[in-house]
């Protein structure tokens, strides 16, 4: 059964994968094939005082560099935005250190990288960087995080916000927990969401229905290149936006999918 | 907000399984709270609440590979209260798919990846997880989402929130909206949190956890004591099926954007989350009659959140923790908090703060110790979570 459709404009868009370190690059690239030379391994989000922005997990660094890359493209104040961050795992690394450490010296756990591992790291060092009060959620629905994410903001923008800021992100894996939580690379994108479109800016209409064998496709260039990482399924989106498609379809969990229809312009 | 339909309601907590339980452990003035005996030689001294039972308790074998302990919890929790029986019927009256699954968890089974890795083999220089361990849905957060939609058959927006110690009251808030947005008629909201080393080691390692049982709002507090807890509650659009006795009327959120592990020092989030829930409710603060507190019993915690109460509520209203009872039990406590909350709309039992005998003057009038009797229209709830992440709901009596 379909439900009645929500809509949004996009008023900026983040993205960071290795490799392809804003969203520019990864529109060249899908444009052309082109990567630019010398691409850094992480992020430095400015968002972050130095010594943090050293020592923030690579997710976090990437979520606040997506995040802030979406505000500036939209001309918005941090400050002023509700927030949703999803990721499939959470940062993995903090993961395999934690249950490292308690497989051998449980009482030499670090504080800092205790507070690190709690799903909304994220959300939690954005609201501290971007000095933003205003609500901020942290979701996880595996492989449909990004789906969930972007129904949760369409679902605020329904109900009274004016703007949402959607962030997603996965990490790599490291360790035994790499068997079963696979992921590689670092990827990161964000939509600063708005419920009333300014003209120029794309609008999307999002109605979720049973999904059919064949309705998600993962072989475009940018799938294809991050296919590794665990929030690869939030790149058809990506794509269709960034080659002004006007249609993308996303996995929603359990059987269900996101149409999204794409007016450009 | 329009208001919603609280069509069952139900938490397991170390006072025991289901509502009742918990009543009269609140109304006898008993601690769940027990010496920790969680974990082998060289778990820490402090005391824990600790839910009877699980390791007794394993999944049908149809969930088997589900298997772990939240998910035990979990299972336990929704076998209470006949709380299937109320998801049959919102299934019956729209569908499965048009009832979401939304629940809160701080850790998932994360206890099952820490076992794992104390478990590992070696084969050529590789580590690997035991074979019994290496099913990827249960070493992951959106575990206990994912059990509870197939545990339940529910088909609609299925998400696990993971937003520390607010979880499980923000996932009445955004069920609440899926509802209101036309993308679900009715929702299963709730959260789970188990024992297990991250937290345990992790708090410790913080210097937050108490080595005697916690005393909320006590002049003589030092910090927390953690306990484990599922519970669920299931929500539906007003105008479905019979009058509702209880409802949820409201919801406000907010960020501290302050630290990561310390609240804004003036309450400034706490006040704004429980300023919008009251606002979104459409209720004046001196119409609450019960509010639940955070109140985990850190120094940092109590005294700002008694000061933002003060600053918001009449002295005439009844405030407590019920921390003292069942521990704080992170990702699983804004659904047993609430589930307290609406306990004393039901039955008119407002509990006080366990274990705590000393005022602190920092902390103002609104600050009970005592059990109250008394009927009431209004109850709230708040939940702060680590990142400064606040939620705050109203429920109400028809």
């Amino acid at each position: 059964m379909t439900t009645p459709p929500l809509s949004a404009g996009i008023a900026g868009i983040g993205f960071w994968a290795r490799g392809l370190p804003s969203w520019q690059d990864a529109c060249a690239y899908l444009a052309d094939g082109t990567r630019p030379a010398g691409a850094p391994r992480r992020p430095s989000p400015q968002l972050l005082a130095p010594n943090e922005r050293r020592r923030a997990p690579d997710t976090v660094a990437v979520a606040l560099e997506v995040a802030l890359a979406a505000c500036d493209a939209a001309g918005r104040d941090p400050a002023t935005l509700s927030s949703v961050f999803a990721s499939t795992h959470g940062d993995l690394d903090i993961t395999d250190y934690m249950c490292g450490i308690l497989a051998s010296q449980p009482r030499s756990l670090s504080p800092t990288r205790f507070h690190n591992s709690v799903h909304n790291a994220a959300a939690g060092y954005w609201t501290i960087g971007a000095g933003a009060m205003a609500p901020a959620t942290a979701i996880s629905a595996y492989d449909a995080s990004f789906a969930q994410g972007l129904l949760e903001a369409l679902a605020q923008l329904a109900t009274g916000t004016e703007a949402v800021l959607l962030v997603a992100c996965d990490g790599e894996a490291s360790g035994p927990l790499a068997q079963v939580s696979p992921s590689e690379g670092l990827l990161g994108a964000a939509l600063l969401l708005v419920r009333d479109p300014a003209s120029g800016m794309p609008r999307v209409r999002v109605g979720m229905e049973e999904l059919s064998a064949g309705d998600v496709s993962l072989d475009g260039p940018l799938s294809l290149l991050l296919s590794g990482n665990a929030m690869a399924p939030l790149l058809p989106l990506f794509e269709a936006l960034a080659l002004r498609r006007t249609h993308a379809m996303l996995g929603a969990g359990n059987g269900q999918a996101l149409r999204i229809a794409i007016a450009h312009e | 907000m329009p208001a919603l339909a609280i069509r069952a309601y139900t938490a397991t907590t170390a006072l025991g399984h289901g509502r009742d339980a918990q009543a009269n452990a609140l109304d006898d003035r008993r601690s769940g709270l027990r010496r920790n005996d969680f974990g082998g030689d060289g778990r820490l001294d402090c005391w824990i609440g600790r839910v009877d039972g699980l390791e007794q308790a394993p999944l049908p074998t149809t969930l088997a590979e589900w298997e772990c302990r939240n998910n035990r919890l979990a299972w336990l929790a929704l076998q209470q209260d006949d709380l299937m029986a109320a998801i049959a019927a919102v299934v019956a009256r729209h569908g499965a798919a048009r009832v979401a699954v939304v629940v809160g968890t701080s850790t998932s089974s994360i206890g099952a990846t820490e076992e794992a890795y104390a478990r590992l083999s070696e084969e050529n220089g590789e580590y690997h997880f035991p074979p019994d361990l290496d099913r990827p849905l249960i070493h992951t957060p959106h575990s206990l989402g994912a059990f509870v939609q197939q545990a339940t058959g529910l088909r609609g927006p299925c998400v696990t929130v993971a937003t520390a110690c607010s979880s499980s009251a923000k996932v009445f808030a955004q069920a609440a909206r899926l509802i209101q947005a036309g993308l679900a008629d009715a929702a299963l909201v709730g959260g789970v949190d188990t024992l297990c080393g991250s937290v345990l080691f992790g708090f410790n390692a913080l210097k937050l956890v108490s080595t005697e049982p916690c005393m909320p709002f006590d002049a003589r507090r030092d910090g927390l004591s953690l306990g484990e807890a599922g519970g669920f509650a299931v929500l539906e659009r007003n105008d479905s099926g019979d009058p509702a006795g209880l409802h949820l009327r409201g919801y406000g959120e907010s960020s501290d954007a302050h630290h990561m592990s310390a609240p804004h020092p003036q309450g400034l989030g706490a006040k704004l989350a429980m300023g919008d829930a009251l606002a979104r409710s459409g209720i004046e603060a001196g119409e609450v009659g019960y509010l639940n507190l955070h109140g985990t019993a850190t120094p940092a915690n109590d005294a700002i959140e008694a000061q933002a109460v003060a600053g918001i509520f009449p002295a005439s209203l009844h405030a407590s923790s019920t921390k003292g009872w069942t521990g704080h039990t992170l990702g699983a406590a804004g659904i047993v908090e609430s589930v307290f909350a609406l306990l004393s709309l039901e039955r008119g039992l407002l509990p006080g703060t366990l274990n705590s005998n000393v005022p602190d003057p920092a902390c103002g009038a609104q600050i009970r110790f005592d059990n109250a009797r008394r009927d009431i229209r209004y109850a709230m709830n708040n939940s702060f979570g680590f990142g400064g992440n606040n939620a705050s709901l109203v429920f109400g009596r028809a």
